[in-house]
């Protein structure tokens, strides 16, 4: 029989959400609509700025009703955590861990949307999901379509219902999307995905 | 639905299996043992998703579809395996990167260092050198510069050769300066360096104390002991085996109280060693060796 190397891997789903302008906000509505006994883990890359440390962390914490916490080099994937991206540095899926990476910033960010969503793509193919938030950023785009090239979900916040559209639309534009949803209809929807496993 | 019903695309053509990525990595791993057989440089045990990315891109400026292709060069174009190695080694640094990793040091390490009659500090995987310099800019400021040498080390030759300049462009300067204000800097960045035109070189004397030096920690041994070894966002790179083999060379390395200072997101935890260890800073990842 052929080896897989995804044999050892124990978590079967991943979502990543990437974010820009106008997302923590954003994430926060996301983050607070998933029901507690969600089963997957969660990964989440928002541009900002190197300073922002671990004040990102404590506000989407308020309301969540998953754990929230900040992913170092190493930490292992669990389901039903939600994981944020350090400031300054690029977050990637290995098997069951995370890894981190200084290499230059791509889309001018750091951590940049598409190397994250590329990687976890990679990691775990067909349950992947992707969703992607509001932004004024073109980041993001290539990193849906290596979610979907791979047999993952993609979900992209309505451009109409976003902050700054230009994300979102440049996803629309460039990427194969299988839903369009208002921001409060991310959460439901992914819970439902996600949750209904027989 | 459920997560195993996710919309298949099987049978449409312009789809690529899932099983795409299973192949790359497959390709990697076998470039990865022909590059340690060919050329004796051991990425093996490298974290393989920023790895891939990094040789994805290296193929696509050098021009070669797929990672077997490159493989198929790179084992009869020692030229070409330079380049390689260069493109591995990944370069993004600043000045006082992190600058509350610099104030730390400052306040908690210096005072200890001053206990000694001499010093020796370990800079391993110190890149193009900008963290170097910083390092002997504090070590001036707090009146250690003269009795410590550092040994500051990387795998890729060309980078040791770059960073034993000085010559760093002068545009990335005001970033390095807010960052040493911010680190507790005591004068002004400008008082180490001389600029000429677009670049600036630093000053002979934060140059003549330290030791530039090839090491891989991957395959290369202890080579001294030290009162500190600082290691940042290099072991990022490695998977967890081998991380726990340079631990075990950081440990074997260090004097009896030595510091080891880790980057801001990495942790100690869940080495072998990790025992030995006791904290002097968590959130800045200053450990002191107890054992």
């Amino acid at each position: 029989m052929r080896k897989s190397t995804r044999e050892s891997n124990d978590v079967r789903g991943f979502v990543a959400i990437g974010a820009s302008l106008g997302g923590s906000d954003a994430l926060r509505v996301l983050l607070s609509g998933l029901p507690e006994n969600f089963p997957a883990p969660v990964g989440v890359v928002l541009h900002r700025d190197r300073e922002g440390g671990a004040l990102l962390t404590e506000y989407l914490r308020k309301d969540c009703p998953l754990e929230v916490r900040e992913a170092e080099d190493k930490t292992p994937i669990a389901p039903g955590i939600i994981y944020i991206a350090p400031a300054n540095y690029h977050l990637l899926v290995e098997k069951n861990h995370f890894a981190l990476s200084t290499e230059a910033p791509v889309n001018h960010a750091r951590p940049a949307i598409d190397v994250f969503f590329e990687s976890v793509a990679e990691a775990f193919g067909k349950y992947a999901a992707g969703a992607l938030l509001t932004g004024n950023s073109d980041d993001g785009a290539r990193g849906l379509t290596a979610i979907k090239r791979y047999g993952g979900m993609t979900v992209v916040q309505s451009p109409e219902t976003a902050l700054a559209s230009r994300m979102p639309s440049a996803a629309l534009a460039d990427a194969e999307i299988d839903r369009v949803l208002p921001l409060d209809e991310i959460a439901p929807f992914l819970a439902e995905t996600f949750t209904s496993r027989k | 639905m459920t997560a195993r019903d996710f919309p298949m695309r099987d049978g449409c053509g312009s789809i690529e299996k899932p099983d795409s990525a299973e192949v790359e990595d497959l390709e990697i791993r076998l470039l990865l043992e022909g590059v340690f057989q060919r050329y004796g440089y051991d990425f093996r045990d490298y974290a393989l998703s920023s790895l891939k990315r990094r040789t994805r891109n290296f193929s696509a400026q050098e021009g070669v579809s797929t990672i077997s292709a490159l493989q198929e060069k790179i084992l009869r174009d020692p030229e070409l395996m330079e380049r390689y190695l260069h493109a591995l080694s990944v370069n993004v640094t600043s000045m006082f990167r992190d600058p509350g990793f610099y104030r730390a040091f400052r306040e908690k390490v210096a005072p200890f260092l001053r206990t000694y009659p001499s010093t020796r500090i370990w800079h391993a995987g110190c890149s193009s050198g900008e963290e170097v310099y910083s390092m002997a800019i504090l070590l001036m400021e707090e009146g250690l510069h003269e009795k410590t040498r550092i040994y500051a080390t990387d795998f890729d030759e060309k980078t040791l050769q770059q960073a034993k300049t000085g010559v760093y462009p002068l545009q990335a300067m005001a970033d390095h300066e807010k960052n040493y204000i911010e680190s507790g800097g005591k004068r002004s960045l400008p008082d180490y360096y001389v600029a000429r035109y677009d670049h600036v070189m630093f000053a002979e004397r934060l140059r003549e104390n330290i030791v530039w030096a090839q090491h891989n920690l991957v395959t290369d041994g202890s080579f001294n002991e030290f009162h500190a070894i600082v290691c940042r966002n290099v072991m990022i790179y490695f998977n967890s085996a081998l991380q726990a083999r340079v631990h075990k060379l950081f440990h074997e390395s260090l004097a009896r109280f030595g510091i080891l200072a880790l980057g801001e997101k990495e942790t100690i935890h869940g080495s072998p060693v990790a025992a030995c260890y006791g904290t002097v800073d968590e959130y800045e990842k200053i450990y002191k060796r107890k054992q």
